[in-house]
């Protein structure tokens, strides 16, 4: 290590940096204090006293632990401002250890924060003892509040109007979502519980996936944990706010297809397909005594609610055309 | 000296950040204000409600982009796709010049979000000096870098952090935005005299300064943008417009936010000074007409 006793190269300063940005970034120890052993197991002292000067008050170590925590603390602020509603469910030490090991893991790779978490629905599914016992629950709390990031700032496409699809031909006409739209199924009905959370004013004003007019009527009062209920619900933002939007599950099964690629005709016919029967397999797979068989035959679709489902849509601008 | 060619000739006047808290008061009041500095980092996004508040802040004020994430001292290559984002909004918000830190804050494409503080070297002041001009060449605006608030210094170190910034901004023949309060934390984490630093730097080099305030612990300064600008650091600010002339400046307040009005009137006790330096000037040259 040159310490400072001849001129500095460029490669030395490489090797500083990348020294100074392992201590740096370097998870701290469980009372959020810098760890004490470097990872050759030499004391920390040792290893900071060689790059950093101490001064009068504080000692190399000290002065570096400023840079350490200060890290630590600004990612996890970040994280938690996108994702309260995990915090809510796990509780903050659960919370706190799952954010540091997902961002030793995945520490921030762009020049913004806002993209912090997208691979945390995916780290959820690799370490489901990190989430425990509430593993379901967290994983569909991460998907609903990272589609919430996409919402707020994602990019648009200029809209379909109702009038652009009048006179296409269904079975040749493709739509696809604007890209800041998620289309969810959910295990639980979480976007009652968020919003009942966000009246609470558990979410940070910092946040990415941040509404402006919520801190009315806040209260300390916990809210329950939601039992599970399947949901529908589409995130999306209209005049640049953001909200839930729930479908039913043929509106689900419409969008997820068009989405998927396939075209107005038969994503309006995916929608339509009946529901299996209790004990039945879903339809267009073998049935279990007749190989080959359907259990159910799909109905024609509701013309009606279809044309009400579109009118609804694309006044929200959620469709464009496919890139 | 206060328009100059590193802030586009721009003599702008009394800023301050613009803040979410205060989004629906400017909005709907109007406030009159000289300008607003925006962090380019919030942004540099592909749409949604940043967008659409800057666009309308834009139809009304001034704004004057400050990031966060260039990280002139960094090692790393520049990263294209952030110089083009951020390319795209100088051109949405036609800001005359913007500025960045004098920093760094990634290893390997990996970022830390934070202001690192520089070792005092030659090499980092030439790789430093580098990016300042290929980021400058590739926006096409002036850049003016800021001086940060540190808590670690190097040992490596082989000049005062003015020596350095010096280095850096001859080299790169850019401008500087001179943080006060930034010096006035580090001369009391580092033992330095803030005067010593004021006196020593090329003047005719500010394009800008900061104003904020910091917090005190027992053992060290921390730059916290929280508080009211302190009286140690309006003091220097004194000296330094004497010796840079009225120079454009934002109060930065970032935590505890309080009413919009309320940064404002601290921002504008700015003026005192930035007026007191305005008549001695306009004295001394109506004496050198008469004469």
């Amino acid at each position: 290590m040159n310490r400072g006793n001849g001129r500095q190269t460029l490669s030395e300063l490489r090797d500083l940096q990348h020294l100074a940005g392992a201590v740096i970034m370097r998870p701290l120890s469980r009372r959020w204090r810098m760890q004490s052993t470097w990872t050759d197991k030499r004391d920390m002292r040792t290893v900071t006293a060689e790059f950093i000067k101490p001064n009068d008050r504080l000692t190399s170590f000290e002065r570096i632990e400023i840079y350490n925590r200060q890290y630590w603390f600004r990612l996890i602020d970040s994280f938690y401002d996108d994702f309260p509603g995990l915090r809510a469910v796990l509780g903050r030490l659960k919370f706190n250890r799952l954010a540091k090991e997902y961002l030793t893991q995945y520490p921030s790779r762009s020049f913004t924060l806002r993209n912090l978490g997208r691979r945390l629905p995916q780290f959820i599914q690799d370490h489901p003892a990190l989430v425990k016992p509430r593993f379901e629950l967290a994983y569909e709390m991460v998907r609903f509040e990272w589609a919430q990031v996409e919402a707020f700032d994602g990019p648009a496409y200029p809209a379909v109007s109702v009038d652009d699809l009048l006179g296409n031909n269904p079975a040749k006409l493709r739509l696809a979502l604007q890209p800041y739209i998620s289309v969810l199924e959910l295990k639980y009905p979480l976007d009652e519980y968020v919003v009942r959370l966000k009246k609470t004013g558990l979410r940070g004003d910092a946040s990415n996936a941040m509404e402006e007019q919520t801190h009315e009527h806040r209260s300390k009062r916990r809210i329950p944990i939601p039992r599970p209920r399947k949901v529908f619900v589409v995130v999306h933002r209209h005049d640049n706010s953001l909200y839930y939007k729930r479908i039913d599950e043929r509106g689900y099964r419409l969008l997820t297809s068009l989405n998927k690629g396939a075209t107005l005709g038969r994503a309006i016919r995916s929608a339509f397909v009946a529901e299996p029967e209790p004990g039945r397999s879903r339809p267009g797979r073998p049935g279990r005594g007749r190989p080959g068989s359907t259990n159910a035959v799909a109905p024609d679709p509701d013309a009606a609610l279809v044309r009400e489902w579109f009118e609804t849509w694309t006044e929200l601008g959620w469709f464009c055309k496919p890139k | 000296m206060p328009a100059n060619r590193f802030n586009a000739f721009t003599d702008l006047g009394i800023g301050i950040g613009l803040r979410i808290p205060h989004y629906n008061h400017i909005l709907t009041k109007k406030p009159t204000v000289d300008w607003f500095e925006i962090i380019s980092e919030n942004y540099m996004c592909d749409a949604g409600r940043p967008l659409e508040v800057l666009d309308q802040i834009l139809e009304q004020y001034q704004v004057i982009q400050h990031g966060v994430a260039l990280y002139f001292g960094s090692t790393d290559r520049v990263d294209r796709d952030q110089l083009k984002r951020l390319k795209a909004l100088v051109k949405r918000t036609k800001t005359p010049f913007l500025s960045d830190h004098l920093c760094w804050g990634s290893v390997d494409g990996t970022y830390t979000h934070d202001l690192l503080p520089m070792p005092y070297t030659f090499a980092a002041a030439r790789n430093t000096a580098r990016r300042v001009r290929e980021a400058s060449d590739y926006l096409e605006v002036p850049i003016i870098v800021e001086n940060v608030s540190s808590y670690a210094e190097f040992h490596v170190s082989e000049m005062t952090e003015w020596e350095f910034l010096t280095e850096v901004v001859e080299r790169a023949d850019c401008g500087i935005l001179l943080d006060v309060n930034n010096i006035y934390v580090s001369s009391k984490n580092h033992g330095f005299d803030p005067y010593e630093y004021l006196n020593n730097i090329p003047h005719h080099r500010v394009g800008q300064m900061h104003i904020a305030g910091h917090s005190k612990y027992e053992k060290y300064i921390l730059d916290t943008h929280d508080h009211p600008v302190l009286d140690p650091v309006w003091k220097m600010y004194a000296h330094a417009i004497r010796k840079c002339g009225p120079t454009s400046t934002l109060l930065e307040w970032d935590a505890h936010i309080p009413s919009f009005e309320e940064v404002h009137r601290e921002a504008l006790k700015a003026k005192k000074f930035l007026g007191a330096v305005k008549e001695k000037k306009d004295d001394a040259a109506l004496a050198a007409t008469t004469a």
